[in-house]
């Protein structure tokens, strides 16, 4: 096959389709479609479990996170009659984890509480985190001026805390904030660093939003020292609910654990269900894994492909037939003109070549159209549902094979027919 | 020499449970440059004859020398490019692509052969010239008369230089008058030497031929012999 002939070919193919541009147009309809849905729906759940991964990313593959919940009610009178309920995650607990398991890089105990945290007249909605230096380690927060939580903060239980980005926004406008200080729950505290914004997974916060009755819609994180907040904020949280007073004590809400390597997360799990299960009689606990919840979101995102994948081929299949419905139109409507090419030295190859590659170029432009067509939808979904997608170059180079795929498949047999047809009774054809 | 030798060629069409024979036990040769014309009552195995001359279709026997090959049981690629290399048609209904101009359609045949296509194109130039189409190369072939449509396809059929110009019944579809132009352009080509076999009804083109064949029946009732030049 000379370059001459491939070219003559595709001039002549061209010429054929573009002589029927509307039976053209409406036969590529299917693969365009089909096409399209391809790159869609790839986009969609490219941009969904990306999203859900960068979030579970956030709560670090190395670490396991362990949070206080509140069991099951369980009524226990205090001395002043009003009730205590005691549960959840303790600093004995943190040592324990520190000293029995091995392979840790550090252990984070945090206490979280929901407060409002005052600058001169502002006022805005915080959650404050009362940890250690190492919280570092297993959030991903950025140091923006000044500097984070240092040993001799809590040594000496200094009031001091460090705001992120939102808070400052919130609360600063214009002033320099290191060194001003922040009114939280009737201390001051002086402002000594700015860290980036921790967004956070749906699995924080929750929890703390239970126990210390307040829900959500806190701006952003506010960091003190641990022992500050033990001695400032205690252990007790007081409820004023409908059955009476009631009131709790939890030490930590969270303790969060980083391993040295990932292969010893899920061994770590096992040895933190064990201890725990034995010092906590009540389910008071939860443990998150990340890096369990990634390996689930990969599954999940696999799934989903699977699930797309054969709804766009179902289309794709169904527009390859359209196509082959429509070649076979195509060759019974030019039998003559194949009559006339093998009575003038065509071979059988030729004219497989021949209606192959019209097929092939129809669907090739279909699947390029498609292409456009379809990287645009996920551009619209983002801009006007907001949700996030993203077009991969394989999902184009896919489709696009795909869609010359279904050309070759689904124009073989009537390239076929038409090379087997007898010349002389294609000739007499009418 | 010997350009085309027929040994008790034989063509059977079954129809149903029906045999029929379309041709039997015919035998016949050519001589390069002869004028041949065939001829016959309907049915009698015309076109069945040339279309075995022509290599679209098999003998059910004999044998059947083009050149120095017998082609009677070759297979379909190498009939194909038998078609293309030795044999020209000429067709009662011109038989031109509808989506190809003059030019293009000259060019068919050239094409399958792999001649390149500067070439091809310099070539179909010349022979639209020479069937006196020169100036209208890019015409369709719904834009030109039933006379033009059968230069173009002469000149198609000339493509590949070949060793015999079949033709089937080549005025049946013109008025006198073009039909007669046709004749003149076969009887040039002719007196230039080529090869050519006619399939007619009409006793004014038999006359042309030096050689004609009466068929009845699927086998040669007659061979007449004119003297070379009317
Ligand atoms: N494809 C076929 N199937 C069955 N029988 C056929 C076929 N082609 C031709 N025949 C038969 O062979 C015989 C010869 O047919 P052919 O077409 O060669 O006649 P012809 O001499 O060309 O007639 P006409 O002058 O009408 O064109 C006829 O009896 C015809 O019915
Ligand atoms: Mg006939």
């Amino acid at each position: 096959m000379t370059w001459y002939r491939l070219r003559q070919t595709i001039k002549l193919g061209a010429k054929s389709l573009w002589m029927h541009r509307l039976r053209s147009t409406l036969t590529a309809l299917g693969i365009i479609f089909g096409v399209c849905s391809v790159i869609a729906m790839l986009a969609i759940g490219e941009g969904a479990s990306q999203e859900a991964q960068d979030q579970i990313a956030r709560l670090g593959s190395r670490n396991v996170i362990i949070k206080t919940i509140k069991p099951p009610e369980e009524e226990r009178a205090d001395v002043q009659g009003a009730r205590l309920q005691e549960y959840g995650l303790t600093y004995a607990d943190a040592e324990q984890f520190k000293h029995t398991i091995p392979d840790i890089q550090v252990v984070v105990p945090q206490r979280r509480l929901m407060q409002e945290a005052w600058y001169l007249n502002r006022k805005v909605a915080i959650e404050v985190i009362g940890t250690i230096p190492w919280y570092t380690e297993i959030a991903p927060v950025d140091i923006r001026q000044g500097r984070f939580l240092e040993s001799a903060d809590l040594k000496y239980r200094q009031k001091v805390c460090i705001i992120d980005e939102e808070i400052f926004n919130k609360l600063f406008l214009f002033d320099d904030p290191l060194g001003a200080d922040v009114k939280i729950s009737g201390d001051f505290y002086r402002v000594i660093g700015i860290v980036s914004k921790v967004e956070s997974a749906s699995e924080n916060g929750a929890s703390e939003a239970d126990s210390s009755g307040q829900i959500g819609g806190v701006a952003g994180n506010v960091y003190i020292p641990l022992t500050t907040a033990k001695q400032r904020f205690g252990e007790i949280n007081l409820q004023i609910g409908t059955s009476g007073q009631n009131m709790e004590k939890v030490e930590l809400q969270q303790i969060t654990i980083q391993v040295k390597k990932t292969e010893h997360v899920l061994p770590t799990v096992e040895i933190l269900n064990n201890l725990l299960s034995r010092s906590h009689k009540k389910k008071d606990y939860q443990i998150v894994v990340p890096l369990e919840l990634l390996r689930q979101a990969a599954q999940t995102k696999k799934i989903f492909s699977i699930v797309l994948g054969s709804i766009a081929a179902i289309s794709l299949l169904v527009g390859g037939i359209g196509i082959m419905n429509i070649m076979l139109a195509t060759v019974s409507e030019r039998t003559r003109e194949i009559g006339i090419r093998r009575a003038l030295g065509a071979k059988r190859r030729d004219i497989i070549f021949q209606f192959l590659s019209e097929t092939v170029m129809l669907t090739m432009a279909g699947g390029l159209l498609g292409i456009v067509l379809g990287s645009l939808i996920p551009f619209l979904v983002t801009h006007f549902a907001s949700m996030p997608t993203i077009v991969t170059g394989s999902s184009l180079i896919l489709s696009f094979g795909i869609s010359a795929a279904i050309g070759v498949t689904f124009g073989i047999y009537p390239a076929y027919r038409a090379a087997h047809m007898d010349p002389i009774e294609s000739l007499r054809h009418e | 020499m010997a350009i085309v030798k027929i040994e008790k060629l034989s063509k059977n069409y079954q129809m149903g449970r029906l045999n029929v024979a379309a041709l039997r036990d015919v035998n016949l040769t050519f001589e390069e440059g002869q004028y041949i014309a065939i001829m016959g009552p309907s049915g009698s195995g015309k076109s069945t004859l040339l279309n075995l001359l022509g290599c679209l279709d098999r003998p059910t026997g004999g044998c059947y020398y083009l050149g120095k090959d017998d082609v009677a049981q070759m297979e379909d690629d190498e009939l194909s490019m038998i078609r293309g290399q030795r044999i020209g048609f000429i067709f009662q209904s011109y038989n031109l692509i509808a989506q190809l101009n003059v030019i293009e359609n000259i060019e068919v045949p050239m094409y399958y052969q792999g001649i390149s296509a500067r070439k091809s194109a310099e070539r179909a130039k010349e022979l639209a010239e020479l069937v006196g189409l020169g100036d209208r190369i890019d015409h369709r072939p719904s834009e030109l008369s039933g006379g033009q449509q059968q230069r173009v396809a002469i000149a198609r059929a000339l493509a590949n230089d070949p060793l015999i110009l079949l033709a089937d019944e080549p005025t049946g579809n013109l008025d006198t008058k073009s039909g007669g132009e046709i004749l003149h352009l076969l009887d040039d080509l002719n007196n230039q030497g080529k090869t050519l076999i006619v399939v007619t009804h009409d006793a004014q083109v038999a006359k042309r031929a030096e050689m004609v064949i009466h068929l009845l029946d699927g086998t040669v009732e007659r061979i007449e012999r004119n003297s070379k030049g009317n």
